[in-house]
Parts: C-alpha cells; sequence; structure tokens
C-alpha cells in the first residue's frame, strides 16, 4: 500500500450488496479530482462486483490487494467532481 | 360460416373459452414496444376487447375478448398503429431477447438488433412444431436462452494484453469461474474454465483485454410437458454470418427431419445425437 498516498480510508465489509458500492461512491464523492480513496471490502460477491461499478461510474482503480484476512483493500483514484 | 380455426390460429387467434372470443396475440420482436404501439394496443383493448391486455411468457402481448366478426377491423386498427397480430401453431414464434449490450451493463450483443434480424428471417415460417427462439445478452441469463429450441447468448473470447495490464489483481477476483490466475506479473486464463462471461473485461480498469464478442448456441431446449435443458454442441462462435448458417442449419434439419407435432429436441432424439451434431459441425466448419 507504500506505492499509494490514501487520502481516505472506508470500510464497506460492515454492508451488503447494493449497499457496497453506495458507501463507496458516497466516500468518493467526498473526495477531490485525483485524490486516492482506499476501500475495504469483503471476499466473495464485493470484490466480484464493486470494482467493475467503480469503473462504470469513471473512476481509476489502482490495485487490489489482499489483506489475506478475507478482506482486500481497493485504490481508487477519483476521476471527476 | 364456419370457423376455420387452424388459420385464425395462423394469425394469432386464440379461442377462448368464452364463445366467440378470440385472445389475439400481437407481433412483438424482443420484448420491445413503442410507446405508438403501445397506445394503439390499449386503444384496440378498450374498444374491441374488454379493456385489459394479457402478457404472455414470451414477452407478447395478448387482447383477449375479441369477437370474431370484427377481426378485421381489429387488424386494420392494429395496422394504424404499426401492430401485426403474431402467430401460434406449428412454426416460427415470437423470438425473444433481454435488453441486451445497447442498454444493460452485462451485456455482450447486442440482442434487439439479433432478434429483429432473426425474425425478419424466420417468423412465422411453417415447421412441423412450433420452434422457438431467445436470445440473452451474457451468461446472467435474464432471457433463459436454454428454454428454447434455439438459445443464443453473448459472449466474450479473452485473451490478456501485457502492454496496457497494471496488475492491479482485479480481474483475478472479478472472474467466478477461477479461470484466471496471476503469478509474477503475469495473467493466465484456463480456456476449459472460461465461460466467456466478460467479467474479467468488464472490471479491467487499463482495458488490457483483446476480446472477440460471440455468441453460444444451445439447441433442444423444452420448458412445457416435458422439461429439458438446451444443449451446446459447438464452440463459441465469433461472427454473426456463422450464427446465422449454424440456425439455418439446424431449422432445416428440424424441416427435413421432424414429425408433424414433434418438437426439435425430440427430433434430435430419434434421428440421433450424433447426426444433429454432425451436421451441426459441418455447417460450423464451413
Amino acid at each position: 500500500m507504500s506505492d499509494f498516498k490514501i487520502d481516505d480510508n472506508v470500510d464497506i465489509t460492515d454492508v451488503v450488496c447494493p449497499v457496497t458500492f453506495v458507501k463507496a461512491k458516497v466516500a468518493l464523492e467526498e473526495l477531490d479530482d485525483g485524490q486516492i480513496l482506499s476501500i475495504r471490502l469483503n471476499d466473495g460477491e464485493p470484490v466480484q462486483n464493486v470494482p467493475r461499478s467503480i469503473k462504470e461510474e469513471g473512476h481509476q482503480i489502482l490495485k487490489l490487494i489482499d489483506n489475506n484476512d478475507g478482506t482486500y483493500q481497493l485504490i481508487v483514484k477519483k476521476v471527476g467532481d | 360460416m364456419a370457423v376455420d380455426y387452424a388459420t385464425l390460429k395462423k394469425g394469432g387467434f386464440m379461442r377462448q373459452k368464452q364463445k366467440n372470443c378470440f385472445s389475439l396475440r400481437l407481433r412483438v420482436v424482443g420484448g420491445n414496444l413503442t410507446a405508438v404501439q403501445l397506445s394503439k394496443i390499449a386503444e384496440v383493448a378498450e374498444k374491441f376487447g374488454d379493456g385489459h391486455v394479457h402478457l404472455t411468457s414470451r414477452q407478447s402481448v395478448e387482447i383477449p375478448f375479441i369477437k370474431l366478426e370484427q377481426i378485421d377491423d381489429v387488424k386494420k386498427a392494429l395496422k394504424e398503429g404499426g401492430v401485426e397480430p403474431g402467430v401460434c401453431g406449428p412454426r416460427v414464434r415470437t423470438v425473444t431477447a433481454c435488453q441486451g449490450k445497447a442498454i444493460c451493463p452485462s451485456g455482450c450483443i447486442d440482442t434487439y438488433a439479433l432478434a429483429k434480424e432473426l425474425d425478419e428471417r424466420y417468423f412465422a415460417r411453417e415447421l412441423p412444431h412450433k420452434f422457438k427462439f431467445g436470445i440473452t445478452g451474457c451468461q446472467n441469463n435474464c432471457l433463459k436462452a436454454e428454454e428454447n429450441d434455439l438459445g443464443i447468448k453473448g459472449g466474450i473470447q479473452v485473451s490478456w494484453r501485457e502492454k496496457e495490464c497494471i496488475k492491479c489483481g482485479v480481474c483475478e477476483k472479478a472472474c467466478r469461474q477461477g479461470a484466471i490466475s496471476i503469478s509474477d506479473g503475469i495473467v493466465s486464463v484456463d480456456k476449459d474454465k472460461c465461460n466467456y462471461c466478460g467479467r474479467c473485461v468488464k472490471s479491467c480498469p487499463a482495458e488490457s483485454w483483446d476480446t472477440v464478442y460471440g455468441y453460444i448456441v444451445s439447441f433442444g431446449g423444452l420448458f412445457g410437458n416435458s422439461i429439458q435443458k438446451g444443449e451446446t454442441v459447438i464452440p463459441f462462435i465469433s461472427d454473426k454470418e456463422k450464427l446465422l448458417k449454424i440456425c439455418d442449419t439446424a431449422v432445416k434439419f428440424f424441416e427435413k427431419n421432424a414429425k408433424a407435432g414433434e418438437r426439435f429436441r425430440f427430433t434430435i432424439d430419434r434421428i440421433g445425437k450424433e447426426k444433429f451434431i454432425k451436421e451441426i459441425t459441418e455447417a460450423y466448419n464451413e
């Protein structure tokens, strides 16, 4: 994770689809263009679907990091205001 | 006047329990109707029916309580709104489709355009029994392709491009088939596991995939008195002309070999699955 300067964090492991994406989207809305968000998400459906939804919103995915505890960190750069 | 039910049925008039009343099936392609068509249908249902319509299980619309003696007036009125009667009986039926690539983020093929093309090519063609085409845009299979005599499912054949890849790891997780593995920065796709769902492509932030959009075809699906899943006996089809040739071959096989009143699946079983696969494979390899 040291490769990226993280501006903000959000944990979406406490919610289920479709709120996972909504929570991530709200967190991204708080950021400025070009800032980087680290999203903690669960294995299974969230990691299968949330990256794609974020891409479809036009943001840039930089990395998916396995926390080796059944969760991942998805590093996303905000694109557009 | 003797009522010719066979002719009426061909024109989509379904006999009702109620004497002299027919439920008029309309021609709908791929589940789409324009607002103009809908308002004309509403008008006809008010004027000639009892003010309601029925949505059929295969994306058509039926207007019940049409009187026999008003058939010509009903047809004329519908025509003004660009609506035609559908068909029933032993022929090619409504071509059904999900919303597909034009509307749905998951879609891999333009299902509506294909439905229109198949409808123009085959609709109402006389055959030994009913024959149903269904088109679904992706592996989510909202349109249940395998329920149809001939089912078409959109897919994406992928190969990884190293140059654009940012090694983010998203594709490995997006794949539900466990077909993608990443080691030492190299992304490998297990072709035997890949089901062409395209989730790797759709989730990739760097567009690092070469893609071929195409079709997975299944044959012999039934979902009525007998329930059987259509089977895929040929590989992924990457061009539309080939797909149409495959459809022609399947329809011809049915036309040539089926007994009257025998569904495609039972014709395949009676004539021999091997023989059918041989003919379809020849068309595929042509």
